[in-house]
């Protein structure tokens, strides 16, 4: 568990710094981690589960900037995940399936499950209903693989523009999960 | 999409993350919303003419440190809660300590008092307008502070809120006390408390709504 929480940091903490290959390792991980999370607390709502594995990746990735390095990164990713659980659960207005009294932040990182099952909602399909503005630079850089300057190249926007919209594209993508019924 | 493809989107071409942009989201909003109220405050309710004279008398530093002390805990108590996860066992002692240091003060005053000042002493000249001022000119203060916050990840919204209310009320007061001629302690212990607590408790109400991410 700490062994986690030392690991997991270290890959944050060289991903925060610009490490792409770090932060995919780390996000590989810490998915395994809410899925056995979220699976446990969302015994009522199985096929939910993949879903919101998926939109709490979204979140931490959105919020990455508000982790502070003198944190524990354990409470961080659990406040995370609370949030979006209680969040989508609040949603369902199924108050019944919260019912985990001895929540502990400790145990966050203490499962891990690998066992991925399909997610209901496709995010390539949201990604298809974003403004193009948004869309296709974080096809390009995201999905495609270019770099900054290609991708202004081909899409005629500035490279601070590129930047800025694959920032906006994916809180858009957040907010329309979030909206999804 | 499989969660590992969206593993991969997300970490492709990530770039540094600044660590220092909160900060200045934070510096903006305060100095921008504090600048908002004090143009507001000299353009309704003037600069006090006498406010030379009165920095001359202890008791207007104890006042100007009473505030300075809860914009502090207020602010302390919103970066906490701006972001996840973060420790909060100093937020509420921090933010209490100065209001309990002002009730002993007021207490012990009003105990040394004639019993005739005593109604004097509580409601000064302005006890009417003082919450309301206040209030008013946490406005600029509160929204600002909300679009701070905004930009983090406040996880306990309801909280969060209460802390941006008693905060941009905190500075709300600190700035009133340019206006203000009211200098004794029952006086600040029950009106400027008032002042900040509405806010506050306003906050609370609208947190879980305005601060949904």
């Amino acid at each position: 568990m700490i062994a986690s929480e030392d690991r997991l940091r270290g890959l944050l903490v060289r991903g925060l710094a610009g490490d792409a290959a770090a932060y995919h390792v780390f996000l590989k991980e810490l998915s395994a981690h809410l899925r056995a999370f979220l699976r446990r607390r969302l015994g009522g709502l199985p096929d939910e589960v993949e879903d919101l594995v998926q939109e709490t990746l979204l979140a931490v990735h959105n919020q990455r900037h508000t982790y502070d390095a003198g944190q524990p990164l354990t409470a961080w990713l659990h406040a995370i995940a609370r949030y979006k659980l209680v969040d989508l659960l609040r949603r369902r207005a199924r108050g019944d399936v919260w019912n985990d009294p001895l929540d502990d932040t400790i145990e966050f990182l203490a499962a891990a499950d690998s066992d991925a099952t399909d997610a209901r909602r496709d995010v390539a399909k949201l990604l298809d209903t974003l403004p193009d503005r948004q869309r296709l630079p974080i096809i390009h850089m995201k999905l495609t693989g270019m770099s900054v300057a290609e991708t202004a190249r081909l899409t005629g926007m500035s490279e601070s523009a590129v930047k800025v919209n694959v920032h906006r594209g994916m809180k858009t993508l957040a907010a329309k999960m979030r909206s999804e019924p | 999409m499989k969660t590992d493809d969206l593993v991969s989107m997300l970490s492709a071409g990530t770039d540094a993350v600044d660590a220092k942009a909160p900060a200045r989201r934070y510096i903006v909003a305060v100095g921008g919303g504090a600048l908002v109220a004090t143009v507001l405050m000299s353009l309704w309710l003037d600069v006090r003419p006498t406010l030379a004279r009165d920095a001359m008398l202890p008791m207007f530093w104890v006042k100007e440190v009473f505030c300075v002390a809860l914009v502090a805990s207020g602010l302390f108590a919103v970066t906490r809660l701006a972001r996840p996860g973060a420790a909060l066992a100093w937020v509420q002692p921090l933010a209490a300590a100065p209001i309990l240091a002002m009730w002993l003060l007021a207490v012990a005053v009003l105990a040394a008092a004639d019993p005739g000042d005593r109604t004097d002493l509580i409601r000064g000249v302005s006890w009417t307008e003082c919450p309301y001022n206040i209030v008013v000119l946490s406005v600029p203060v509160f929204a600002a502070i909300l679009w701070a916050m905004k930009g983090l990840a406040p996880t306990r919204l309801r909280l969060a809120g209460a802390a941006a209310g008693f905060a941009a009320g905190a500075i709300g007061a600190l700035v009133y006390t340019l206006h203000c001629p009211e200098l004794d302690a029952p006086f600040l212990a029950i009106w400027y408390v008032s002042g900040i607590l509405i806010p506050a408790v306003f906050g609370a109400c609208v947190g879980p709504r305005l601060l949904r991410w």
